[in-house]
């Protein structure tokens, strides 16, 4: 132990280190920015979402309304459609009964209430909403419909029996990945990529730099974001994506963590462009686990992914509403219920994962507290 | 061919051709064109659609109006788009954080909304009189300008106001709202429709029955022509400039004032570059521009309803390009065919004069 403490201590340069009580470090060398300041903790708590008995879904008929990019953007409306997947699976929800339709990019406000409104006149009951956008229309379209069940991913602003909230903890597991980054990076310096620059995706950042300092309080963190408020291509756009992580790396990161749906991929070329075996870079995935998803050739660099379980919440819900017990659906998917999380796939964090594991349970026993803003 | 057919024509038969050639395209990708047509009729009587369409039309309208302004002086504003957000975003601040009483609240967030709108349109004016350089490069500059301003001003820094995960300008109090025309559950007719017609017809007036409309478009046909009869082009110019941007600037507001309350995060986008096609369209008459409009507005809730039956919604974008070309063609197909009737109208006329006199001459 003290041996591997003395070769992190070694290959540190640059880092002011915070030399509380040791604990982590004991993993191979290299991670120049560990302090071995993880908490320690007991086994994780066991999910709760998983419900004695099966619910029978064989009955509902789920009406689904994207947002933008719809099935296929491999980011949270496919996530959204995992879930479904698994009602189909697991509560005998027929494929015949499910019906998704699909917002258009800058739609006004109409349009997302007349796409509610179509799933319920045709007798689709429960209606799930993906995206904060449908907030106000739903609103609206939930008050004209009381008898039939609404959710909506990403919003808690309406207070209507009849709509359900699935809201994340972003900020948890960001910070999770925030640890790793800061533990796999040689530079001591890290970087950040959002798509664009509003509130939902603040919440990410906080949470990586927060995990980040965590582990090393000096570390350098490059943040940048692809568009402006307003302007949504910044989660659509490969090329931007590539550009900005280009300039994070170029100036100093190795490891690069990107909350930018689609413009991810441009994120992984550009690390994986920058990687070379004497100094290698490493990128961080968001919502689903790219090192699944993301195009093979750039596997190798995705060292794990922030899971965001947009297709836990879509499948507890469909659950909860087969089984009529819409109560027992937690206020907000966090660590405790793994609606955020890590993944593992590829086995790049495998030598870290007593840390995360201790960061994590030290989040769900409330020692660590994670600001959702800067 | 009288008048009322050469200029009907045209965009029936682009509106035909359009619905022929997306029947094609619809057998080819094995949906019924039939069904389609049928949802799209139907969709008229379903949820708040009708009304929507008349609201959505009302948008349109002042967005053709506001880019026809400027094809009238030769101006192409592709910048409508930017001033019209940006105008739509500095009313929404202004009227959520002025108390003010019922009437006058409304009157100013439309004044704001009109004098900003003008400003984002006054620099490429200027440098479009004094310096030459071409405003459809300036304009398209300038609106992703706006998109950043946009950005700051709707920032929690600055005016935002975080709900949820959405961001929004503080809301308007009721005192600012414009009121509308309930209609229960088919929804609610913007008051700000009225508005639209009502721009309309000082569009009509203003360019169809005033010197200013007379001089505005002859400067367009030929500027040193306007020059030689005493009209100061470079005037002329900036006046057609600032006039378009400030109906741009209304553009956003039917949203604002009768619906959201506030301007949004997510915001619609797009309505100035929908506002291009829909003066082409129209060919920059007021009445045109009107059908124009609703025509386009109702091709937009129809890929709603056409998505809902599993038809894909792009066909409607098909359509609408289709049409915006086709009605180019159709117009100058119809002019050329008018105009060779014309030719033999006035040949045969003529033989008919000659044919006397030739007669005359035989005896």
């Amino acid at each position: 132990m003290a041996a591997a403490l003395l070769a992190g201590a070694l290959v540190m340069t640059g880092c002011a280190r915070d030399t509380g009580a040791a604990g982590g470090g004991g993993s191979a060398g290299g991670e120049a920015c560990a302090t071995g300041t993880a908490p320690s903790g007991g086994a994780a708590a066991a999910p709760t979402s998983a419900a004695a008995t099966k619910p029978d879904a064989s009955s509902l008929k789920v009406g689904v309304a994207y947002d933008i990019g719809g099935r296929g953007d491999q980011s949270f409306n496919d996530s959204a459609y995992a879930g479904i997947e698994k009602a189909v699976a697991d509560f005998g929800l027929a494929e015949a009964n499910v019906k998704e339709l699909t917002a258009a990019p800058n739609e006004p406000e109409d349009a997302a209430a007349t796409r509610l409104r179509q799933l319920a006149a045709d007798g689709y009951n429960p209606i799930i909403a993906v995206g904060f956008k449908y907030a106000t229309p739903l609103a609206k379209v939930a008050a004209e419909l009381p008898n039939t069940q609404f959710a909506i991913v990403d919003d808690n602003s309406i207070d209507l029996p009849n709509v359900t909230s699935l809201v994340f903890a972003e900020e948890q597991g960001s910070f999770l990945v925030g640890v790793a980054a800061a533990l796999k990076s040689k530079a001591c310096h890290i970087g950040f990529v959002g798509g664009v620059d509003v509130p939902l995706i603040q919440k990410f950042e906080a949470g990586y730099t927060q995990g980040a300092k965590a582990v090393a309080p000096n570390i350098k963190i490059e943040s940048k974001y692809i568009t402006p408020a307003g302007d949504f291509t910044g989660f659509q756009d490969p090329q931007k994506g590539n550009v900005v992580a280009t300039g994070e790396l170029d100036a100093g990161a190795d490891v690069i963590y990107h909350a930018a749906g689609a413009s991810g991929a441009g994120v992984f070329s550009a690390v994986k462009a920058k990687s070379t075996p004497d100094s290698p870079k490493y990128a961080i995935g968001v919502d689903s686990d790219q090192y699944l998803t993301a195009d093979p050739a750039v596997r190798d660099v995705i060292i794990t992914s922030m899971l965001k379980r947009v297709d836990v919440a879509v499948y507890d819900f469909i659950g909860a509403v087969a089984s009529n017990n819409l109560g027992a659906l937690p206020k907000i998917f966090d660590l405790k219920v793994d609606g955020v999380g890590y993944s593992t796939t590829g086995g790049q964090v495998d030598d870290i994962v007593a840390q995360l594991d201790a960061y994590k349970n030290a989040i769900i026993n409330g020692s660590i507290t994670v600001q959702s803003t800067k | 061919m009288s008048r009322l057919q050469t200029t009907l024509l045209p965009p029936l038969l682009a509106v035909l051709f359009a619905a022929l050639l997306c029947s094609i395209a619809l057998l080819i990708s094995g949906d019924n064109p039939g069904a389609a047509l049928a949802v799209m009729v139907t969709q008229l009587g379903a949820g708040t659609t009708a009304v929507d369409v008349i609201n959505t039309g009302a948008v349109y309208y002042i967005a053709g109006l506001a880019v026809a302004v400027g094809f009238k002086m030769k101006l192409f504003n592709i910048g409508v788009e930017g001033q019209f957000r940006i105008a739509a975003c500095v009313a929404a601040i202004v009227g959520g954080l002025l108390p003010l009483p019922p009437v006058l609240h409304v009157i100013v967030i439309l004044l704001t909304g009109m004098l900003v709108g003008m400003l984002w349109a006054l620099v490429p004016a200027l440098l479009r009189a004094y310096r030459g350089v071409s405003e459809v490069i300036s304009t398209i500059m300038l609106n992703a300008v706006a998109t950043g301003v946009i950005a700051w001003l709707i920032s929690p820094a600055a005016f935002g106001f975080v709900q949820g995960n959405n961001i929004s300008t503080p809301p308007i109090a009721p005192t600012g709202h414009f009121p509308g025309i309930d209609l229960g559950p088919s929804g609610t007719i913007f008051g700000m429709v009225f508005v639209a017609a009502l721009l309309g017809v000082g569009y009509w007036f203003l360019l169809g029955r005033t010197r200013f409309g007379f001089e505005l478009t002859a400067s367009g046909e030929s500027p040193t022509a306007a020059t030689a009869g005493g009209v100061e082009a470079r005037r002329m110019v900036l006046i057609a400039m600032l006039m378009s941007g400030a109906v741009a600037g209304l553009i956003g507001l039917p949203e604002v004032l009768g619906r959201e309350h506030a301007y949004t995060l997510v915001a619609p986008q797009g309505y100035g570059f929908t506002g291009i096609a829909i003066a082409l369209l129209g060919r920059n008459h007021p009445a045109g521009i009107a059908v124009g409009a609703l025509l386009w507005a109702f091709l937009d809730k129809s890929a709603l309803a056409l998505d809902n039956i599993g038809v894909p919604r792009e066909i409607v974008l098909i359509m609408q390009g289709v049409i915006v070309l086709s009605v180019v063609v159709a117009y100058e197909i119809v002019r050329r065919y008018a105009m060779a009737a014309e030719q033999r109208r006035v040949a045969a006329e003529l033989r008919a004069q000659q044919q006397p006199v030739a007669e005359g001459a035989a005896t």
